[in-house]
Parts: C-alpha cells; structure tokens; sequence
C-alpha cells in the first residue's frame, strides 16, 4: 500500500498536530482529535481509514473512537469528494429568500444532484444546515467561504468561476 | 425611548474595527485595567449587579454563573467561548466575531480573571473558517500587546487563549455537549447536575459562555453595572443584538433597546424597513428557529426575556425569522422539523425517534397525502419529546427535544386552518410556498 502522505505532508502534519497537543494537559491529548481530523482532510480531501489510526496514535486514542468522532460531524469526508465544496444552505431563512430554486439551478447546471460529484472529480455538491448567514439569504459556501446574497445570475457566475479554477488547477 | 444610543455596535463597519489598533483608538481596551484594580469577587458582583443574561439562547444571568465556580477548588478552571452559532436564523456571533473580535478578547481577559481561569479555549463552528481566521489574528495581536500570555498587562496574571474548531454539528452549542466535543468526543449532551460550573472541561470548573456575552462586559465595566442595568429593564441590563432574516426590506443584525416591539423592529424605517412588496407579516419566530412561533396578532410584544416568557415564549439566541403572507406553514415547519430530525444527536430516544417522525409526518401533509388524525399524531409525538405549555417541559438531556418540538406546537396551534386546507385540499395550496430569488421574477 501506498504511503498515505508525503514527506511534506507528513512533515506539515506533524507540526500542525503538534500545536494543537500543546494545548491541552497531560493524559486529555484525545482533545485534539478534532483539530487533527481537520488536518488530514485539508491535506487529502478526506478521511482514510489508516489516517484516522494516525490520529490516534498522535492523540493516545484509538482508532475506534477517532472512527465515532469522523463519523459524528458532518463536515468530515470519509470518502473522497470532489476539490471544491459546494454547500448550498437551505434552512428556513435561506428557504424563504428561495433556496429551492437555487438548489434546483445548479443541479441542472452542474448536472448533478446534491450529494453528488461531477464527472471530472472538480465540484462536490451538498444541501447544508444554517451555515449563519441569514440576513444574506440564500448563501453558499465554497470549501467554506461564503458566498452570500445568492442569485440565479449570481450562481451561474459562481459555477463559472469554479469551472475556471478547476483548469488552473488540473 | 426617543434617543436611542448603540453601545456594543457604535464602531461596526468602521474600517479597522476588527484590529487591535482600530479598537483602542474607539476607546477599546480601557476597561481591562480598571477590572484588574478590582477584587476578582468585585467583577462577578458588577457582572451581577448588570443584570447581564446570556446571549447564546437560555438567557440565564451571567454574573450568577459566575458565581458557581468553586472559589476553593484545586483543579485548574476554564474559560469556554461558545462560538458555535447554529441555531437557524442566528448569524449576531459571526457579525461580532468580523466586527469586533478584540472586545471579545478583552471580555476574555476579564472574566478569565474574575473566575481565576487561566486557560480559555474558543470554540468556533468549523463552517466558519474566516472567522477563526480573524479570532486567530486577534489572539496573536494579544499576545504581541501584552493582554494574553505570562502576565496580563503585567499584573502577574497568566493567560493562553486557544481557538478550537468544531466539525459541523448543532448540539453542539450546547453547552454540555461543547465541552464533550472539545475533549475530543462526539457532541453528546451531558446528564446535569452536576453543571459545567464544578464538573467541566477535563472534570474541572468551567464557565461556558456566548460570545455575545463576553463581547458586552467591556462595555459593563467600563461604563458602570448600575448604569449598564438601567439601560434595560427591570431583569434585563444593557442592550441586545437582534438578527433579523426572512422577508424584511432590510435584513441583519440591529443593537435594540431591551423595550422595542417586534412590530417596530420590522416595520419602523429605522430598523427593518417592513415588508418587501407591500405584503403582510403572517408569522415572526423571535429567537431562533427552536422558539415557539408568533402569530401576527402577538408581534406587538417586546423582543426581551421577561416579556416573552409571559407569554410562554422566548428571546433565545435573538434570531428574529419574519414571514410574510405568502409563506406556506406547513412548509416551513417541515423545513424547521427536517433540521432537527438532521441534527438530533440519537441520545434521547424521544427525540431521536420523535423528530424523524415529525418531519416525515409534515412532509406527507405538504405532498397532499396528510390524513385528519396525522394532526393529532404530529401534536402526540411532540408531547412525548416536550409537552407545551409552558417551555422546559421536555423529556430529554438537552433542550434539542424541546427545540424540535416547540415550533411543531406552536405552528400548528396558531396556524391549524392552514394544515387543514392541505389535508382538505390534498395539495399546498400556496402557489410559492417559500419565497422566491431576487432575480427570478415577481412573487405571485
């Protein structure tokens, strides 16, 4: 099996996991489970199974309850998603400023539907709970930024511009 | 009140109101000497004396929280920020947090020690990654100022400020639950007694507070409890934030007078502007989408604590949601209800089980499949999670139960007409059951 990360990787996880087990006392280093699953995904995209042993041994847990901990909070991938996060909010403040016809607008502009990754592996769409930005209805939030005041025309720009991003990147 | 100053707000939207530059020349950073010339017991009392209650959603007193850290304790005590704004409708924390971070610093420094903390951990929603940005930002100017670190503007008192994100989950901004997450944990809520007061983070004393909360006791300090109380009413000093969402002209988050009407608030061009098109308001949720709703024959009431508990309501976490005559009910409480069958934690049997059943009952009637004795189902499984009246009723660990139950009663007490023309009906009879975009032509 390949090695889960590279020299580099390693390396940046090793110092980022380590000022996060600083912070708290003597026999409580589980308390940076959390900080240190955010690691791995801003890192690989997501959570493998061997990165969440990782965790573990780093913050004297085990893998079991670093398994429970990943799979309790919604904002950690134990599959791969796409490289952009798209998170459209549809709870109630969002929904009367007309969240569900701008769900409906980008399913059909991307082609996929919500839950779903494009075909190139670029954009990950999902429905999201209040993400905090009400008096913007509807937001959107893209590997978490915000993108508020959202408009049919704003969200074919928005695609747009991440269509653009995408090629730079590849 | 005709003359109305902002306190907490006067210098949002200022340029450089988020650094710690910008907010010592707005006079920031002035209140924290003067706390550390007091009796750490002197702060609690002022804090008290305030009539300061918590921002975050309960409205419990603050300076009586304080008052339950054991004074004698051997074990370290800590500081928790609740920055875990999740409740649908509350967007004030993010505003405060990009606004201006460095009251909450110095609100930090200040309690911390006046409750003998000497570690604060901030826990932020992990959605918002900016705002930890900013937070980040602020603590390392601090730190650099001299405020945080081995000795607070060099009284000899110590002080490290950590900010720890959370992973997308509302229970946890209870409180319990936040520190169950902090230690690493999934957000389950915790059996009380015993309070996070004595048993805490790490099975230490701790206070949990909102960051609205923390945000308000520089301005305490500095302009006088006693004047600071007078502000408000009898049981509750000082100002608040409101956010307002929904269908206003002029949606976001307003610093009120603890007397304002939700009537006012909405409708006065000062505040909120009225309602886009010149259509009515049906319905307001006044704290949060976990408040019971208000009818609009009751929006006359004012948006503080005690007034809305007489009238078995509650200010929660000041998140005003305004609906106007073209919204569908039944919609939106089954958007509401879908959220917490979302976010229950699964402990509770009540609520884990009642929620689902909430939300695939609210979904049948608005497809037109609702049967007459589904109402009475719906109103059943929500008296098995919280019966209503009045609030605090609930069956469950945490208040979630009550949350997810109290809309359900409430909607369908003040608006049965309408859940009954779905069933009648076989159908939603609202053409647009939510709003429509900005740009997707004029609301039918």
């Amino acid at each position: 099996m390949a090695a889960l990360f590279t020299a580099d990787q390693q390396k940046k996880f090793d110092e980022e996991i380590a000022k996060h087990l600083a912070r708290f006392p003597e026999g409580r280093k589980a308390a940076a489970i959390l900080p240190g699953l955010h690691i791995v995904q801003d890192l690989l995209g997501w959570i493998p199974t061997e990165a969440m042993e990782l965790v573990a041994k780093a913050c004297e847990s085990t893998p079991e309850r670093v398994g429970e901990v990943a799979s309790f909070y919604t904002m950690y991938f134990r599959e791969p998603k796409g490289k952009l996060l798209v998170e459209v909010c549809t709870n109630i403040s969002c929904s009367l400023r007309g969240a569900e016809t701008l769900i409906r607008h980008m399913e059909e502009k991307l082609g996929i539907h919500m839950g779903e990754t494009t075909e190139d592996g670029l954009i990950t769409l999902r429905e999201f709970e209040c993400l905090g930005a009400c008096g913007n209805a509807p937001v959107v939030q893209v590997n978490s930024r915000f993108h508020m005041d959202m408009t049919l025309k704003k969200a074919d720009q928005l695609i747009e511009d991440l269509r653009k991003q995408g090629e730079k990147k590849s | 009140m005709s003359q109305f100053e902002r306190i907490l707000t006067k210098d949002w939207f200022k340029p450089a109101s988020h650094t710690y530059a910008g907010y010592k020349a707005n006079g920031g950073y002035e209140a924290l000497p003067m706390a550390l010339k007091m009796q750490p017991a002197e702060i609690i009392e002022q804090i008290k004396i305030s009539n300061l209650r918590g921002r975050g959603g309960a409205g419990f007193p603050t300076g009586m929280k304080w008052s339950f850290v054991p004074k004698d304790s051997p074990k370290p005590k800590y500081l928790c920020i609740n920055a875990d704004e999740s409740e649908p409708g509350t967007f004030k924390d993010r505003l405060v947090l990009e606004q201006d971070p460095h009251s909450l610093m110095e609100g930090i420094a200040i309690a911390s020690y006046a409750l003998g903390v000497h570690t604060c951990y901030i826990y932020i929603r992990g959605e918002y990654l900016e705002q930890a940005e900013i937070l980040e930002k602020a603590i390392a100017e601090c730190y650099e100022a001299g405020i945080f670190g081995k000795s607070v503007l060099d009284s000899g008192w110590a002080l490290d400020v950590y900010v720890h994100r959370g992973a997308g989950a509302y229970i946890c901004g209870e409180e319990t639950a936040l520190l169950e997450s902090l230690e690493g944990k999934k957000g389950w809520p915790r059996l009380k007694p015993p309070f996070p007061a004595v048993v805490g983070l790490f099975g230490s004393p701790t206070v949990v507070n909102n960051v609205e909360t923390i945000n308000t006791v520089p301005s305490i300090i500095k302009m006088g409890a006693e004047k600071w109380a007078a502000v408000g009413t009898a049981k509750s000093g000082g100002t608040r934030l409101v956010c307002v969402s929904g269908h206003v002209k002029k949606p976001g988050v307003y610093e009120i007078p603890m007397t304002l009407s939700f009537d006012d608030l909405i409708h006065k061009e000062e505040w909120c502007g009225g309602i886009p098109g010149g259509r009515k308001v049906k319905a307001v949720i006044p704290g949060g989408s976990s408040a019971p709703v208000l009818h609009h024959s009751e929006i006359g009431v004012a948006a503080e604590y005690e007034a809305l508990k007489a009238i078995d309501n509650m200010a929660g976490s000041g998140a005003v949601v305004v609906m106007d005559d073209s919204t569908c009910m039944v919609r939106a409480l089954w958007r509401i209800s879908k959220f917490y069958a979302e976010e229950s934690c699964g402990q509770c049997t009540p609520c884990r089980e009642g929620t689902t059943w909430m939300e695939r009952i609210l979904r049948k009637i608005e497809e037109g499949q609702g049967e007459m004795k589904d109402l009475d189902l719906l109103t059943s499984v929500a008296n098995a999670i919280a019966p209503y009246p009045p609030i605090g009723l609930g069956t469950t660990i945490c208040a979630l139960g009550d949350a997810a139950a109290l809309p359900v009663h409430s909607f369908v007490t003040k608006f049965r007409e309408e859940f009954e023309q779905h069933i009648n009906e076989h159908r939603c009879p609202f053409p647009h059951p939510f709003g429509v975009l900005a740009d997707e032509g004029v609301r039918a």
